[in-house]
């Protein structure tokens, strides 16, 4: 296998930021970034092609030392769950570069596509990165261009949004870096030296208490990154003074970066800890997703509406992955695809109609239909393909997440899918008083129908939202052997779980003086335990 | 004491070849300067940064070496020459942002390069001394030195309070230190620092005095470093001291103190860490947290760069607190990025500061990104270091020290020491804010004009990113110059045993 293509895949944007920085002509700089953006794109889709479907570990992996003193490697490597999570990001960066040079940014059209091409070095090194310190460095990386398209390119309180933006994440990763390191000086003793190594990281003893804290640690970063209920009060704000493109790629990819964090770090670093939370997390989630539906109704703005969507979707994503199970974690990536793409695209079409009429007011807007029908028939797919009507991509990992929660906890899946009824209710509604209705404002019927680039930028969601729908198959193909490695772990952390379980209640019949948890019946529950593996 | 032999004494004048090149090199800018106009001083500063070169070089050629010179009282380690060189780069940068600078004000140049030169010369005596006289003297040349330096903008009233405040409040920190000083003579029978830690073995672990003593050299050196409660002086100081010389302050200032704290405290009074460490401890806390709480309501770049330094003194001493080899090694490359990421954002301050008047309020620095956006993306990207996002220096340092911090066990202090960081987010962004999303503000003289201005930003900046994408080099420099120390120190323990 050719090496250095994850390196390329990285980097590849970071020289296009350069390049562009050489450039003083705005069409040559929307071209150029338009191009550098392509090379990735295409190495993505190769990595696609080439990528065993029948290995579970990582592949295309390199590995060099970076700073042996502190066993910190450049270490990469892709597996089942990153790969379309790389394509996710290549797809969706183009398509934000595409769409922004057609009019939407007009100012300091350097710097943006400068950024953006930062930010996706950023998002694709932390997707790629194995090594904890590298994670880490690519996880704070992609904080600093998103904070300068917020706050440059936004609208209204857009440095309130951004502030805010880069102090909740930074709370989160920051408390993680310290658990990065404490988890790496306890792994010394078992290692024999240091390394940020994950796969070795993922074998070291923790005594209970501190594997609680470290996965609080790591789930708190994570949980904001996402957001969950209740610590996603920073995501409507960053979504509705972003720019499209800011929200597009923060929606698409950076959202994912949270649950994405949770499937590689917190829950297999952790298991048995996640095993435990999995109840609070499962509440937390079904809570987002009715809250996030329920407020996402009654917002008069679009933009903050499929924010708030947001917020009611990785809800799912967030049930899927604590269902611990193939079916439900499969759901759950298939599901961060499905909200890339289908959110992707509803902020663009938002951000089209922002363009013509520079107002996202639902109020502002009735009868679009008769003036734009071009515009009005894709809006219709993308929301179909929100609410997850079977078809389209939205159904299949709704419905794969529903039935691996189902499995877990009956209860949370009872009320989950009240939140799919309320996010029916919340798009469709919108829709009708969007689309249909007659033309209640004078300048709505005149407004521009879709040019063709801007079609050309919605004909690739349109395309995958269908092709997902119909045949997921060689997606889910390509995840399953590393959804299943990764669920190994929790399935050793259970068996030895219900083992220890068994065994302290055998003692407690057995030996009515001994206390439950004598450190002779702990010892043979282990034993036990590794036996059973 | 056993006899050294003439040859002996005449090989070891060597060791010191950097020092005295400096102490020359300020009398020959001093003598030279006599016969240059005020407005002409570039040339001197060009002179000046030439000797302060050649002095770099025989510093890079102690590299290495180990041993004693002038009875102990000089120590010829890595760390000696680590420190030398670090300040001497330094200085290379101060000066190279203070040639247009001094020439522009109509500031004295000759007094002005070999004050600079005289401060550099006690700031590596200070990374040098092999006992605490020494690191007095070189406490005393520097802070002499940068007392008139702070006041040498004479027509700004600013200035002159800076340097009376700097005075005042110096001399009686300096009191501090000589008592300890004293104190710890008193209780162990000797001022070198290899014996002193020879000695504190059995009953000398809990004798007073040198408890006492101890506690006055760490206030001593806590108003060096500037760490709460005996920050008082800084953000006056900083603010009216003419710029260049502030970032000579945050910087070479707080090297050398820090190469002394930590040679005494870390490697020679580390037989008795307990009796200090939970001090270190508090201290660390709360320089920290004050810094960084004042830091959010300044206005003015200087104060708040002031009020930064101050905050980075409480993370460079959480790494003291930690005390142990990782500590120190990590404290030594801290500063490396520290020194560099600082000199790089003052250098900008100092280039926005327009002709003659000085405008350092953040609010002149809106729209600063489309006026000039090389000089902007450069502060920026200083300010993002001092946050510590990665790969810049500053990251890389504060992981160092955070990662010696949870090996000693001191968990909560690094938690303290995060949300630290998170809060100081909020005062470095707002000045990005600034920068680069508001408009209006002040248009500054064009850059181009200034060369050297360019040259020192361009430096700092480009180190600051090297040793932060790649620090492997300078991790290992600072490690050995580190265990340099420590283990040159038991030998001098050893060869200076009476």
């Amino acid at each position: 296998m050719a090496a250095g293509l994850l390196t390329a895949l990285i980097f590849l944007p970071l020289l296009g930021a350069i390049f562009i920085l050489l450039q003083r002509e705005p069409r040559a700089i929307w071209n150029s970034a338009f191009v550098f953006s392509l090379l990735p794109l295409a190495l993505s889709f190769y990595l696609f092609a080439a990528f065993d479907p029948h290995q579970g570990g990582y592949q295309f992996v390199e590995q060099y030392n970076w700073i042996p003193d502190f066993g910190i490697s450049y270490h990469l490597g892709l597996d089942g769950i990153s790969l379309f999570l790389v394509l996710l990001t290549t797809i969706l960066i183009s398509l934000s570069l595409l769409y922004s040079g057609g009019g939407d940014i007009e100012e300091r059209p350097r710097e943006f596509c400068f950024f953006v091409l930062v930010l996706e070095t950023g998002l694709l090194g932390a997707l790629l990165a194995v090594d904890l310190f590298l994670f880490y460095a690519f996880w704070e990386v992609m904080l600093i261009p998103m904070y300068f398209m917020i706050g440059i390119w936004g609208h209204g309180r857009k440095i309130y949004a951004a502030i805010k933006f880069v102090l909740f994440t930074m709370f989160g990763s920051i408390l993680m870096l310290v658990a990065i390191i404490y988890l790496v000086l306890a792994a010394r003793e078992h290692l024999g030296r240091l390394s940020f190594d994950l796969p070795l990281l993922y074998q070291v003893p923790l005594t209970h208490t501190e594997a609680r804290w470290l996965f609080a640690a790591f789930a708190l970063a994570f949980a904001i990154k996402v957001p969950m209920w209740p610590l996603h009060t920073w995501l409507p704000d960053a979504h509705t003074e972003a720019p499209t493109a800011g929200s597009v790629i923060l929606a698409g990819v950076m959202l994912k970066m949270g649950t994405y964090g949770f499937l590689r770090f917190a829950i297999p670093l952790f298991p048995e800890v996640a095993l435990d939370a999995v109840p609070l997390f499962m509440a937390l989630a079904v809570v987002g997703i009715i809250y996030g539906a329920l407020v996402a109704m009654v917002q008069p703005d679009l933009k903050r509406l499929v924010a708030y969507s947001s917020v009611s979707h990785l809800g799912f994503v967030m049930l899927g992955i604590f269902a611990l199970d193939p079916q439900g974690v499969e759901g759950a990536i298939y599901q961060m695809l499905n909200h890339g793409i289908s959110t992707g695209g509803l902020f663009l079409l938002v951000g089209m109609l922002y363009m013509r009429r520079h107002t996202r007011e639902i109020s502002e807007f009735g009868g679009l239909w008769k003036s734009v029908p071009v515009y009005a028939g894709i809006f219709m797919v993308v929301m179909l393909s929100s609410i997850g009507l079977p078809g389209l991509n939205g159904f299949v990992g709704e419905f794969l997440i529903l039935l691996g929660a189902f499995l877990r906890l009956k209860l949370a899946v009872v009320f989950a899918v009240s939140g799919l009824i309320l996010g029916a209710l919340y798009m469709l509604w919108t829709y009708e008083r969007v689309m249909f209705g007659p033309i209640t404002k004078a300048v709505n019927e005149t407004i521009r129908d879709l040019t063709p680039r801007e079609v050309a930028v919605m004909a690739p969601v349109l395309a995958l939202m269908l092709f997902m729908g119909f045949y997921p198959k060689p997606l889910l193909s390509r995840m399953e052997p590393s959804v299943i490695t990764m669920l190994a772990r929790v399935h050793v952390a259970q068996a030895r779980m219900d083992s220890e379980w068994r065994h302290s209640q055998l003692a407690r019949t057995t030996d009515v003086t001994a206390s439950p948890a004598t450190p002779h019946a702990l010892d043979s529950a282990t034993r036990v335990a590794a036996a059973d593996k | 004491m056993t006899p050294l032999s003439l040859k002996a004494i005449n090989f070891l004048w060597l060791p010191i070849l950097p020092l005295i090149t400096i102490a020359l090199a300020a009398i020959v800018v001093l003598l030279v300067g006599v016969r240059v106009d005020d407005e002409e001083s570039e040339g001197l500063g060009w002179l000046t940064i030439a000797l302060l070169g050649v002095a770099a070089v025989f510093a890079l050629g102690m590299i290495g070496q180990t041993g004693v010179a002038f009875a102990g009282s000089i120590a010829i380690d890595s760390y000696s020459a680590y420190f030398e060189i670090v300040i001497l780069i330094a200085t290379m940068v101060t000066v190279l942002m203070s040639l247009d600078y001094v020439a522009e004000r109509r500031i004295a140049g000759a007094e002005y390069y070999s004050l600079v030169l005289f401060a550099a010369l006690g700031m590596m005596l200070m990374a040098t001394a092999g006992d605490l006289i020494i690191i007095f003297l070189g406490l005393e040349t520097m802070s002499l030195s940068v007392y008139v330096l702070a006041g040498l903008a004479r027509q700004d009233p600013r200035s002159t309070e800076a340097s009376l405040k700097y005075f005042l409040l110096g001399a009686f920190s300096t009191g501090f230190l000589l008592y300890g000083i004293a104190l710890i003579y008193g209780a162990t029978g000797t001022i070198s620092l290899g014996p002193i830690h020879a000695a504190l073995t059995g009953d000398m672990m809990s004798n007073p005095l040198l408890l006492l003593g101890l506690g006055l050299m760490l206030i001593g050196f806590g108003f060096k470093v500037a760490a709460v409660p005996f920050h008082m002086w800084t953000p006056d100081v900083y603010e009216g001291a003419p710029t260049p010389i502030t970032a000579f302050m945050a910087v070479g200032v707080k090297l050398a103190a820090f190469a002394g704290f930590l040679r005494v405290f870390l490697v020679n009074l580390a037989p008795v860490s307990a009796e200090w460490t939970w001090a270190l401890w508090a201290l660390a806390a709360l320089t920290m947290t004050v810094g960084n709480l004042v830091a959010l309501v300044q206005t003015n770049i200087k104060r708040m760069l002031a009020y930064s330094a101050i905050a980075h003194a409480g993370y460079l001493l959480v790494g003291m607190a930690a005390a142990g080899p990782q500590a120190g090694s990590a404290i030594l490359y801290y500063l490396l990025g520290y020194a560099f990421t600082n000199l790089g954002a003052f250098a900008v301050v100092v280039a926005l500061e327009g002709r003659g008047e000085t405008s350092d309020m953040i609010s002149n620095y809106r729209g600063l990104a489309r006026r000039e956006p090389w000089l902007a993306a450069a502060l920026a990207l200083c300010l993002l270091s001092l946050t510590g996002v990665p790969p810049l220096a500053g990251f890389v340092g504060k992981f160092y020290i955070f990662n010696a911090a949870l090996n000693q066990g001191f968990v909560g202090l690094v938690i303290i020491a995060v949300l630290n960081s998170v809060m100081s987010a909020y005062y470095y962004f707002s000045v990005i804010v600034a920068i680069y999303m508001e408009e209006g503000g002040v248009q500054v003289a064009h850059m181009g004009a200034r060369p050297a201005l360019v040259a020192a930003i361009a430096l700092s900046v480009v180190a600051m990113i090297l040793i932060g994408v790649y620090p492997e080099p300078y991790i290992n420099a600072a490690s050995n110059a580190f265990h340099s120390a420590l283990g040159a120190g038991v030998v001098r323990a050893a060869s200076l045993q009476p």
